[in-house]
């Protein structure tokens, strides 16, 4: 007996045992995740281009930032942190993310509200609320391109029957409206989605502290503030943290729906056109690596702020 | 009469055929992928049948985005990947230097047949000695106008920018004046695009503002003539031409078009075919010219388009690849492609054929527009040409959309240019 567990403690038996159960996850997310992140850092020290990915040689930091000084006593920057482009789809993919996340949130939470009644039906309605998040973003984004179509578009069509505009807007194509016609594509499919998540906090929350206050006679509005948003907010922080990392990274809709202009153009969209289209595939991987940056730095910032518990278990 | 002619035709090409390529020895399955306008999928199968007929092989068109941006990302990914899945790509005229690599050298399979076509067009698919593509056809854009509408109100076919502005202004009031709301004078490619560098190209060429980077690698796009033709697109938006035309591709243009909604269309000559179908609104009712020019008596300036068929280095099936590479540049092919698709043939000899004369008039005139085409600078910026034409396009997108006047976006244009090209192209 003694000779099979080669004389450990019962404790370091459960660790190995619990070795063995992560092994294959680890192993999985070694290479579906930390492999092509470190591969990608590393193609941004280098000068690869997409023609020849294994011809690449170590450049040190000229992708993210070179400074040359030329005979004439010039000094001339190069590189991502010097590039206007480059600053100006930060610029576009922050406003994008924080507008459509205060939005989704603020329309989620009033959805799941009304889901968290009893009503004859919920469970339809909840299903049928679920759609536009079950349809395949490329699918919605070339639907509500047709939609928003100048010509075409239904939209112009209704709110020009219905007398509200005079004349036929191009929603997608005029650099005025195309970011809201993004943002409003991308509210409308991911509303749901936040609706669920807060829908899932809601539950949580105990029935009879509803009941005590009623008995109290406190005003709704207070029993929201006071009641519903302090429990549930750890669900509401996740979920917020979910989508920002989602509406950093955000490129489909962009990409789809409007035309390749400055207006519109995120750091994803960006970062894959100079891989792909330009050839600078260093160059792009430098961006994707400022991207990753910043969304790391975004997280870190809100969870440090907002105390957010990520671990699950909670100060009861 | 026509089908007994096309039955017999296509007999003589199966005998033809066989006597060129040999008897099929093993069936293979071929993935030939292009983009995708129009008809082009039905088309296609038709097209490559006597050639499955005569081998013994199947071709599988693999259809991609009508945007040749996209095409392009996408090959170069597979292309980067060594992806054996694809045997033939269909590459645009431009491509040629950026891909060549990856490309088999057709010099030696195509010696018969290339000294048939265009040498220019061939010259175009050459780098460094190795023909890189054979050409399937060619394309020079037009102004399409509606013949009726013109008539209608004692018009003539304008034959500078400033009278197509003032004919599809007249036009477009008098017609909504009548009730036809939804018609607009003119539609062209707006969206920031490789078709807006082609588009804009023409502006600013025929305006005599030179071709953004000169043959010999200068760059040339910053000066007065440039910027008067892109003040002008810019005053076509949003009067003459929808907002929208700034989201507008070939297609969408199509479309307003095609529904009888526009006076004037810049377009390739794909739509001439399309537009003249029974589904057409405008069945009929229209004719093409050559591009308008800056002022009267300049030559006009069309952009050099046009596709060609490539096959993969990486493909398996390399000889039954080339060997239906060279049945889609061939005279059989592109006469076929001619009658269905109004493509321009590139074989010299088919601009005399009747049957083509006669199925498709316009391409018979067509010969001599394209002879003078303008290339887009490819040739001189190299690998660099996606780079310098994303430029261009940005900088006319933003003066179209009004981000910035048209003299302050050339001149960050000429300087975002010089720091691409570097020490040199």
């Amino acid at each position: 007996m003694a000779s099979n567990d080669g004389g450990l403690s019962l404790s370091q038996q459960r660790q190995r045992a619990a070795f063995w159960f992560l092994a294959p996850m680890l192993a999985a997310l070694f290479f579906v995740a930390a492999w092509p992140l470190l591969r990608t850092i590393w193609f941004s020290l280098t000068n690869t281009l997409l023609s020849d990915l294994y011809g690449g040689e170590f450049i040190g930091f000229d992708n993210y930032l070179s400074i040359r000084v030329l005979e004439s006593g010039r000094v001339i920057y190069r590189g991502t942190l010097v590039d206007p482009a480059w600053w100006n789809a930060v610029w576009n993919t922050v406003r994008f993310a924080v507008v459509s996340v205060f939005f989704e949130t603020v329309l989620g939470l009033i959805v799941a509200l009304v889901l968290n009644a009893e009503f004859k039906g919920r469970g339809l309605v909840r299903a049928a609320i679920l759609i536009p998040w079950a349809i395949p973003t490329i699918v919605s984004a070339k639907m509500w391109a047709w939609m928003l179509n100048d010509q075409f578009g239904i939209i112009n069509d209704i709110l020009l029957n219905l007398g509200l505009i005079s004349q036929k807007i191009a929603w997608t194509a005029s650099t005025d409206t195309a970011m809201y016609a993004v943002l409003m594509v991308d509210i409308w499919k991911t509303t749901p989605f936040m609706a669920l998540l807060i829908l899932a906090g809601l539950q949580m929350v105990p029935r009879d502290i509803y009941e005590a206050a009623k008995l109290d006679g406190i005003n709704p509005v207070k029993v929201f503030f006071r009641i519903t948003l302090p429990l549930i907010r750890p669900a509401l922080a996740v979920a917020i943290i979910f989508r920002m990392l989602d509406a950093l990274r955000i490129f489909d809709l962009v990409y789809v729906l409007t035309p390749n202009s400055a207006a519109t153009k995120t750091m994803s969209v960006i970062s894959r056109e100079n891989m792909i289209d330009f050839d600078k595939f260093a160059y792009g991987a430098a961006q994707s690596t400022l991207l990753f940056a910043i969304i790391a730095v975004f997280v870190s910032l809100y969870i440090w702020l907002g105390k957010v518990d990520l671990s699950g278990e909670g100060q009861r | 009469m026509t089908i007994m002619k096309g039955r017999a035709l296509r007999a003589t090409a199966t005998a033809a055929m066989l006597a060129v390529f040999g008897a099929p020895v093993m069936a293979e399955e071929l993935f030939y992928v292009s983009g995708a306008v129009g008809n082009a999928v039905e088309n296609f199968k038709t097209l490559v049948k006597p050639w499955e007929e005569a081998t013994g092989n199947t071709v599988t068109l693999v259809p991609m985005p009508a945007s040749t941006t996209d095409q392009f990302g996408q090959y170069r990914l597979w292309l980067a990947a060594g992806a054996t899945d694809i045997d033939l790509y269909q590459t645009d005229v431009i491509w040629a230097p950026q891909l060549a690599d990856h490309f088999v050298d057709l010099t030696e399979a195509a010696k018969d047949l290339a000294p048939q076509h265009f040498p220019s067009i061939i010259e175009s698919q050459t780098v460094n000695g190795k023909l890189v593509a054979l050409p399937i056809f060619t394309d020079a854009p037009a102004l399409y106008y509606r013949t009726d509408l013109l008539e209608k109100y004692g018009k003539q076919p304008p034959k500078t920018w400033a009278e197509l502005t003032e004919t599809a202004k007249f036009i477009q009031d008098a017609e909504r004046a009548e009730g036809n709301k939804d018609i607009w004078g003119f539609v062209w490619q707006g969206n920031a695009y490789e078709g807006l560098t082609c588009d804009a190209l023409e502006w600013v060429k025929s305006h005599g503002g030179g071709q953004i980077v000169e043959p010999d690698g200068t760059i040339s796009i910053n000066n007065p003539n440039a910027v008067a033709a892109l003040e002008q697109a810019k005053s076509w938006v949003g009067t003459i031409s929808p907002d929208g035309v700034l989201a507008y591709q070939e297609e969408e243009a199509r479309g307003v078009w095609q529904t009888g909604n526009a006076v004037f269309m810049r377009n390739w000559p794909y739509a001439y075919g399309l537009g003249n179908g029974d589904d057409s609104a405008v069945k009929g009712k229209f004719a093409v010219t050559t591009l308008p020019v800056g002022k009267e008596g300049d030559p006009s300036a069309a952009t050099l388009g046009g596709w060609n068929v490539a096959v993969s280095k990486y493909s398996t099936k390399q000889e039954a690849a080339i060997s239906l590479a060279l049945y889609l540049a061939g005279p059989e092919a592109q006469k076929q492609r001619a009658i269905a698709e109004s493509n321009l043939p590139t074989i010299m000899a088919l601009y005399e054929d009747p049957d083509i004369a006669a199925a498709q008039p316009i391409i018979p005139q067509w010969k001599e527009v394209f002879l003078n085409a303008v290339p887009r600078p490819s040739a001189p910026t190299k690998g660099k040409y996606n780079e310098v034409s994303a430029k261009f396009w940005s900088a006319v997108h933003d003066t179209l959309s009004g981000r910035g006047s048209a003299a302050e976006n050339l001149e960050l244009l000429e300087v975002e240019l010089n720091d691409i090209k570097g020490s040199g192209w």
